[in-house]
């Protein structure tokens, strides 16, 4: 068992397509929460395969296109301090905040150093002593416990110039903002399942239960997405709204508790801004006040000034999955992988990367 | 972002183990999953193992998926 060719077997997903062709009757629309997805969905041309009657729409799931620009001004400004060294995702380094990038703070002497891990961070505080090292905190429940985990280490080493960032959010509650608008219509949604991996497919329970909304948590194969859509078909067309599970090598009901207490002893909940939604209440994370001395919010004051959105960018409302990328008047025009005009084409699990790398059949 | 990927856990040494990622090998903190075991699957995001794979698991939705296409080829 590899975990990874098994779930891509083309026989097994002509058997799940078989049976999704012939379960599926009502016209439907699933929502793919997580930005990975959306990337499965394409690059294995799921969306051709399925029957006219399934709508997908890609979800809010991507960090980096939520995070919103007061929070990236923010780091730019912090990335222009003295003796401060900017230790980031590297998804996050072209993304353009109000006035500029991080790149764009990098071309101009700012220390900005892209890192594959919170380790790597650690590692880089602990070379420079004379450099205060600051990492971005950009991810939700999969990320956070790893930041977390980091910082609990910078502490019992008694790392002093090691500091976050956090821009963390949560999704349930932005889950909950998307299905109390009432503004997209959807009959299912597929589960991230590496936020599962963490919250456990029980974060999904009262979605089914009070919004009546079936929920299956996917694996990241195409196996693992025809599997959950075949589930999601099979729960709306039998009437059931349930929590499942189709990643189940991987997620359990309760899932990785020692990981959300470790989030838990160094975060706590904040309202938090999110891209195309505004603030929620409680669905960002920030240090508790025994981390304060790490909290990069609290320790240096700078001032980004105001933020300003891009005029013509529709990446809130791709967000929302109101609007799909080619419907965005900038979509390939303006803004493109090259230039991007908004971050939806900048993170590679962005809805518009995707679309403009694997969807250019589907725009006609 | 949320990538995650499998990779088989090789040595532990405290909390920090070497993985093989397919044919890669990484030193990956089990701080999140203490309780994984040499020649168990993790999940690796980001330099950290958060999840133990499970065996029996996986191996059953295969025989899951290939239920539903039997059954399909038997109609």
């Amino acid at each position: 068992m590899k975990y990874v060719t098994e779930f891509r077997s083309s026989d097994l997903a002509k058997g799940l397509l078989e049976r999704i062709h012939a379960t599926s009757r009502r016209r439907i629309r699933l929502m793919e929460f997580c930005g990975g997805h959306t990337v499965t969905v394409f690059r294995y041309g799921i969306r051709k395969v399925l029957p006219d009657s399934i709508e997908m729409v890609s979800g809010p799931g991507c960090p980096v296109c939520v995070t919103a620009n007061s929070d990236l001004d923010r780091a730019i400004a912090l990335a222009r301090l003295p003796r401060v060294t900017i230790a980031t995702f590297g998804d996050m380094f072209k993304v353009p905040g109000s006035r500029g990038s991080l790149q764009e703070a990098h071309a101009e002497g700012a220390d900005v150093r892209m890192v594959y891990s919170p380790l790597d961070a650690l590692r880089i505080s602990r070379e420079n002593r004379d450099r205060m090292v600051i990492f971005l905190g950009i991810g939700f429940e999969t990320t956070a416990p790893t930041v977390a985990a980091s910082v609990l280490q910078a502490e019992q080493e008694g790392l002093e110039n090691y500091f976050v960032l956090s821009m963390h959010k949560i999704c349930p509650p932005a889950l909950r903002a998307l299905a109390d608008s009432g503004e997209v219509r959807l009959n299912g949604l597929i589960c991230p399942g590496h936020v599962s991996a963490i919250t456990g497919s029980q974060a999904w329970v009262p979605f089914a239960k009070d919004y009546g909304l079936p929920c299956v948590v996917s694996g990241f194969e195409p196996l693992d997405v025809l599997q959950t859509v075949w589930m999601l078909v099979k729960q709306i067309e039998e009437g059931r709204s349930e929590a499942e599970i189709a990643y189940r090598r991987g997620v359990t009901f309760e899932g990785n508790t020692h990981a959300r207490r470790v989030m838990a002893e160094v975060f706590e909940t904040c309202e938090a801004d999110w891209r195309g939604f505004g603030k929620i209440p409680g669905s960002g994370l920030k240090l508790s006040a025994r981390f304060e001395r790490f909290d990069a919010q609290e320790v240096f004051d700078v001032d980004p000034g105001p933020a300003v959105e891009s005029v013509g960018c529709q990446c809130g409302a791709v967000l929302r999955g109101v609007v799909s990328p080619p419907e965005c008047p900038l979509f390939r025009k303006m803004c493109t992988p090259e230039d991007p005009v908004g971050p939806c084409m900048v993170s590679s699990e962005g809805s518009c990367s995707t679309w403009y790398q694997f969807g250019g059949d589907l725009e006609s | 972002m949320c990538l995650a990927i499998p990779a088989k856990v090789l040595s532990i040494e405290q909390m920090s183990a070497v993985v093989d990622m397919g044919g890669v090998r990484r030193e990956v903190s089990l701080m999140l999953t203490p309780e994984t075991a040499v020649g168990d699957y993790v999940l690796l995001h980001c330099g950290y193992a958060i999840q133990r794979l499970d065996e029996d698991e996986a191996l059953e939705t295969l025989r899951i998926m290939q239920d539903s296409g039997l059954l399909e080829e038997s109609r």
